[in-house]
């Protein structure tokens, strides 16, 4: 049985605690986004700054659970000084971390429907080596996977990926 | 009046045995949805198992067994709230749909363009989109009674706010807060202003008495599960010369009188709003809850919930003090035993989260009321309900619960 340790590890606890790259950026040049979990009122607010392909600079705000909030946190310090390329494979190995869960529910047929449709790069076939390779680029994201045994969580997790997919489509 | 024999009670509910996460159920969300008792779930087993067949068709012996049990319910929900006639009574899917029948309905053919329909920020949405899907619709004027700083109903502009107004539609006991309010008042002021007045009984039917006569409302929606019965089925109850003037709501089936290639005639009140195949068993089911409800005395079950309301608000505010708001009256009197209540540092998703370790149910979000939660300024509560099974082993272990979550998020 999944214990609370698996899904509030101490990193998760000290990103909610102390969030990074908080604040705003002044728009334009940066440009905003904002997503919104209807069900929980959860709230992510991105500053994306786009220059030449790289995001420059990125600041996050909003309000929500810890998961949420944490997961905002670590999203902004893994893109920051990327190229857009580089946050877009990020957001699809994030989005595969979180979809894992899926398929093994749909296996036993207590697949979240919530969940269809949250992202792209939502298909992942699952393999050792594939998991591998998205925890390699990862890093610190990993210990959010802990969140997919809580399937009523994974949302609040991939809020701030959702959010980024849709600032970056807007702002490229 | 006797008190609850809480224990005896327990030992009616087959859920209450189970345990989540090695640990006693302990369940604290039945303004949510209530758990069932053994007599619901007999009562409606037996229906599948001994006489089921579909009401007011077959003349054959279990289909009049069927047809009687399910206008038996009927008459049971009538006694309960006071009604005059069971034909006063139309069973809908629960309190939404009740809502819904009066905007499509009622409101249809009597609120016109530059009419005001007068809700409260406590309503559920439930009380609030209907009417904005009709004001969108109508050009028809929404007003909002605001709330005061205890968090009861801001009477001080009624007058001003029911000026104008067709329908004043107002909860009768607050899903998020527990603000009980005065119905039979603000009836009053009501007519008064020659407005009618809808009750969303949803959270007040399963917990104190009710007389749709003393409130003196014209209509008043209630839901069967959370008054023990099954979900699935609910009602309306509406004054019976309104009934009779209200247009049907769904066409169908069983609605009408008759039915030519040039239109149809519809049947007698409640039946003409009664489209298609009902949920028969689960109106059964919600006639058993009725019985189980009467049972207990719904004035004991209040009596009950004062008491061991006092005793969650007072262990609540002792052991976590400053660090924990409760948003809601603090009078006994002027509320139920629905609790919102907010750490100053935990979300109440993580707080949610964590007490389900101890196999503690409490609901976290914006209960289906965000512009309520816009007003109180937080994107969500959490929150304990108490009803007839809970006691203070509940709340104890409620209390204990929200320490380790304290103590898991402490910096």
């Amino acid at each position: 049985m999944a214990g609370l340790e698996d899904l509030y590890r101490e990193i998760i606890l000290d990103h909610y605690r102390a969030p990074r790259n908080r604040g705003e950026l002044p728009v334009p040049p940066a440009h905003r986004v904002e997503g919104f979990n209807p069900l929980c009122g959860d709230e992510v607010i991105l500053y994306l700054e786009v220059d030449d392909g790289v995001v420059t600079d990125v600041r996050t705000a909003g309000q929500g659970c810890s998961i949420s909030q944490a997961s905002t946190s670590m999203m902004s310090a893994a893109i920051k000084a990327k190229t857009v390329e580089e946050a877009r494979g990020v957001i699809r190995a994030f989005t595969a971390l979180m979809s894992i869960h899926e398929s093994h529910l749909a296996e036993s047929g207590l697949a979240e429907s919530g969940l269809e449709g949250s992202g792209e790069g939502s298909v992942t076939d699952g393999s050792e080596g594939s998991s591998e390779l998205e925890g390699a680029r990862l890093g610190d994201l990993e210990a959010l996977q802990g969140v997919v045994k809580f399937p009523v969580r994974i949302k609040c997790a991939l809020l701030a990926w959702t959010t980024l997919q849709q600032g970056l489509d807007e702002a490229t | 009046m006797k008190d609850l024999d809480v224990a005896r009670i327990q030992a009616d509910f087959p859920i209450l045995k189970r345990q989540v996460h090695g640990k006693r159920l302990v369940y604290l969300d039945s303004a949510s949805s209530a758990q069932k008792p053994i007599q619901v779930l007999d009562a409606m087993d037996r229906s599948y198992r001994e006489s089921y067949a579909n009401v007011h068709r077959g003349v054959y012996t279990i289909a009049e067994e069927m047809t009687a049990a399910y206008e038996g319910a009927r008459a049971k929900v009538a006694a309960l709230l006071g009604a005059a006639s069971p034909n006063e009574i139309v069973f809908t899917k629960n309190v939404t749909e009740a809502i819904n029948l009066v905007a499509n309905t009622w409101a249809r053919v009597n609120v016109r363009e530059g009419d005001a329909i007068v809700i409260t920020e406590m309503e559920h949405h439930a009380n609030v989109v209907p009417w904005q899907m009709l004001a969108a619709e109508r050009g028809v004027e929404l007003r909002w009674i605001p709330l005061t700083d205890d968090y009861l109903l801001d009477l001080t502009d009624l007058d001003r706010l029911l000026d104008g107004a067709k329908l004043l539609s107002v909860t009768a006991a607050s899903n998020v807060l527990g603000t009980i309010n005065d119905i039979s008042h603000l009836s009053a002021a009501a007519h008064a202003a020659g407005a009618l007045v809808l009750v969303d009984a949803a959270q007040a039917v399963p917990h104190l008495p009710v007389d749709v006569a003393a409130w003196d409302a014209d209509f008043v929606g209630f839901t069967g599960h959370k008054m023990l019965g099954p979900s699935g089925i609910g009602g309306l109850w509406a004054r019976p010369e309104l009934l009779e003037a209200m247009p049907p709501f769904l066409g169908g089936g069983e609605m009408i009188r008759d039915v030519t290639k040039d239109g149809f005639t519809t049947n007698d009140v409640p039946w003409k709003f009664e489209a298609g195949t009902m949920p028969i068993v689960e109106a059964i089911g919600l006639g058993a809850a009725v019985d189980y409800l009467t049972g207990l005395g719904l004035d004991a079950v209040r009596e009950h919930e004062k008491t061991l309301t006092t005793y969650m608000v007072d262990q609540l505010t002792n052991r976590f003090g400053a660090g924990l708001t409760i948003y809601g009256p603090r009078d006994v009197e002027q509320r139920g035993g629905a609790v919102s209540f907010l750490f100053d540092n935990i979300h109440a998703h993580d707080v949610s989260q964590v007490v389900d370790e101890s196999g503690v149910c409490v609901r976290a979000g914006h209960h289906c009321a965000k512009p309520l939660m816009r007003v109180l300024g937080v994107p969500a509560t959490t929150r304990a309900s108490l009803y007839v099974y809970n006691d203070e082993a509940d709340v104890d272990a409620l209390v204990e619960a929200l320490a380790t979550a304290e103590r898991f998020f402490a910096i």
